[in-house]
């Protein structure tokens, strides 16, 4: 099973959420899907963490058999081919890969090469099996590394915990695309409200099955009121509270403390029952 | 254009809370919303009359049934995963990136690439020129979609104009977008080990442009040595840092009722304006 924790809003605790609750669960997997700006590893402290690189292609031209035809500039989408100064210049960060000016060379002066897109880190904490992939810096689109991380844990019968990335675009459609239940995270703001009816219009799209969790929860009834009138479930409502949030600015994985390990298991046990029924 | 961006890396740190507040503090001719895959600034501005333009991202391809072989041509070398097969070829527009390679290698014809909107831009003229945009969701091009938001404002303002910019989290495309042409990038950052890894990133990817970079930390007192190490990581990379600002619930209460934590007096209000004359003594410099 695939679980999705996914916000819309930046910082309401998706990564909170996602470690804590694969933490406390049996024979799981973590898999820190914002590879812009992943952090779960500053959770999961795990030593001599193993990495693979994840590659990409970018086209190389043959300026010898190059006859300066044009055909790959006018057929590339992206602008990632420019003819300058009687030569074709490729510009790497704005390809997407797409083979295109490859096949319609009509003198094959065009192969394709491997870069490095960013990586993919992969090890154990305590019982828990952890992913994260990570971006290189400068690079636009993190869209593959995001397939390669959910590849690796298709087939699977452990539960996979899916920490996304904000926004509501391609990358966390990706990341949501095999999950059998999306956990939302809100915080009690009008952001946090405009942003969330983002991601549930986002979740109803794909027909996911959801669940809501408000954090920072205050006496604001903003949140509350929405998910009443949307029945949305809300499984916790996690207060504002300083401890937590010192705890977990430091990195520490806040279920390990009985104070606030009970939050984390309501939930969890509240997502066994919705997924089973 | 004087242009400058808010940034965090790191979402949730502040970006839009002190944009806005920046906005009233200069009575910027201008603004704009770079975030368009989670706008939130239209929501604590008072707007002015709106013009909305739909958006076109990338072409999207389909296939014609009519036409079809059913070779499988097209799945062989979409790159994309976006052609799906239950009897028939299907494109899914979700996946598909526009590239036309299926259109190139389809041999009977059967692929057309169509204009498909992928979102809205909006230009609000009140006392000041707002531009914003909202992606559809689930779509890409979020890039090209804040570079539109940019042209906007620019095709509306005279060289000299102060503008101020709120951006998007994350290092990638709509980041790189707002990125390209500022004359400043202030990043907000908030005093946990994410917040920390994330600011690394954010200035990586700021450097690239040769911009000017300026760092605050907001909710400084949820973790005052991590504070002190960010403060101290921003100097040891000779960027300037322009200031701190306290957490208060405060805030989210005013920003609930549309307002900006400068509206009232507070310590919030104080460090905020500390910050905005900091920064924009360097914008100026």
């Amino acid at each position: 099973m695939q679980i999705a924790v996914l916000s819309g809003k930046g910082g309401t605790g998706k990564t909170l959420l996602s470690v804590n609750l694969s933490y406390l669960a049996k024979n799981s997997i973590y898999v820190d899907c914002d590879v812009e700006e992943p952090n779960g590893l500053l959770y999961y402290k795990i030593p001599n963490i193993e990495t693979n690189d994840v590659l990409t292609l970018y086209p190389v031209i043959d300026h010898n058999a190059c006859d300066g035809c044009q055909k790959c500039t006018d057929f590339c989408k992206f602008n990632a081919l420019a003819f300058i100064l009687g030569k074709v210049r490729v510009f790497k960060e704005l390809c997407h890969s797409c083979g295109g000016c490859s096949l319609v060379c009509p003198l094959n002066a065009i192969t394709e090469k491997e870069k490095k897109l960013g990586s993919i880190k992969h090890g154990f904490y305590e019982d828990t099996e952890v992913y994260s992939g990570e971006m290189n810096i400068g690079e636009e689109s993190g869209v593959s590394i995001i397939k390669e991380l959910l590849n690796r844990v298709s087939n699977t019968d452990k539960t996979v915990f899916i920490d996304s990335p904000p926004g509501n675009g391609c990358s966390v459609m990706e990341s949501i695309s095999q999950a059998d239940y999306c956990i939302l995270v809100a915080e009690p703001s009008i952001f946090g409200l405009h942003n969330l009816n983002m991601v549930y219009e986002l979740t109803r799209k794909f027909n996911k099955k959801i669940g809501l969790v408000i954090n920072k929860a205050s006496n604001d009834s903003i949140i509350y009121d929405y998910a009443k009138e949307k029945q949305i479930e809300i499984l916790a409502q996690i207060p504002m509270d300083l401890e937590l949030g010192e705890m977990n600015s430091n990195g520490e994985i806040v279920a390990k403390n009985d104070k606030f390990r009970p939050i984390f298991e309501s939930i969890l046990n509240k997502i066994d029952e919705e997924v089973q029924s | 254009m004087k242009q400058l961006l808010i940034l965090s890396g790191k979402g949730g740190t502040g970006k839009t809370t002190i944009a806005s507040s920046f906005i009233q503090l200069s009575q910027a001719r201008a603004y704009a919303d770079c975030d368009v895959e989670a706008p939130n600034l239209h929501l604590i501005n008072s707007l002015g009359e709106k013009t909305s333009k739909p958006y076109y991202g990338m072409k999207k391809a389909k296939i014609d049934q009519s036409k079809c072989i059913k070779c499988g041509l097209c799945q062989t070398h979409c790159r994309f995963d976006a052609i799906d097969f239950d009897g028939t070829y299907k494109i899914n527009p979700y996946m598909c990136e526009g590239c036309s390679v299926c259109q190139f290698v389809c041999p009977v014809d059967a692929i057309e690439m169509y204009d498909s909107i992928d979102g809205e831009t909006t230009i609000y003229r009140g006392k000041q020129l707002f531009s914003t945009a909202e992606l559809n969701i689930g779509s890409g091009n979020s890039g090209k979609l804040v570079t539109e938001v940019k042209e906007n404002l620019k095709s509306n303002l005279t060289d000299e104009e102060f503008v101020i910019i709120d951006g998007s989290p994350g290092i990638g495309c709509p980041v790189i977008a707002s990125l390209s042409g500022v004359d400043m990038v202030l990043i907000v950052a908030e005093p946990t080990l994410s917040g920390l890894s994330d600011l690394q990133r954010i200035i990586e990817t700021a450097k690239h442009f040769r911009v000017k970079i300026a760092v605050c930390v907001n909710k400084y007192n949820i973790n005052e040595s991590l504070t002190r190490k960010i403060k101290k990581h921003v100097e040891g990379l000779k960027i300037a840092f322009v200031g701190e600002i306290p957490y208060d619930k405060n805030v989210v209460k005013l920003i609930n009722r549309g307002k900006t934590p400068i509206d009232e007096n507070s310590e919030v209000s104080f460090a905020i304006k500390r910050v905005y004359e900091n920064a924009i003594a360097i914008l100026n410099a």
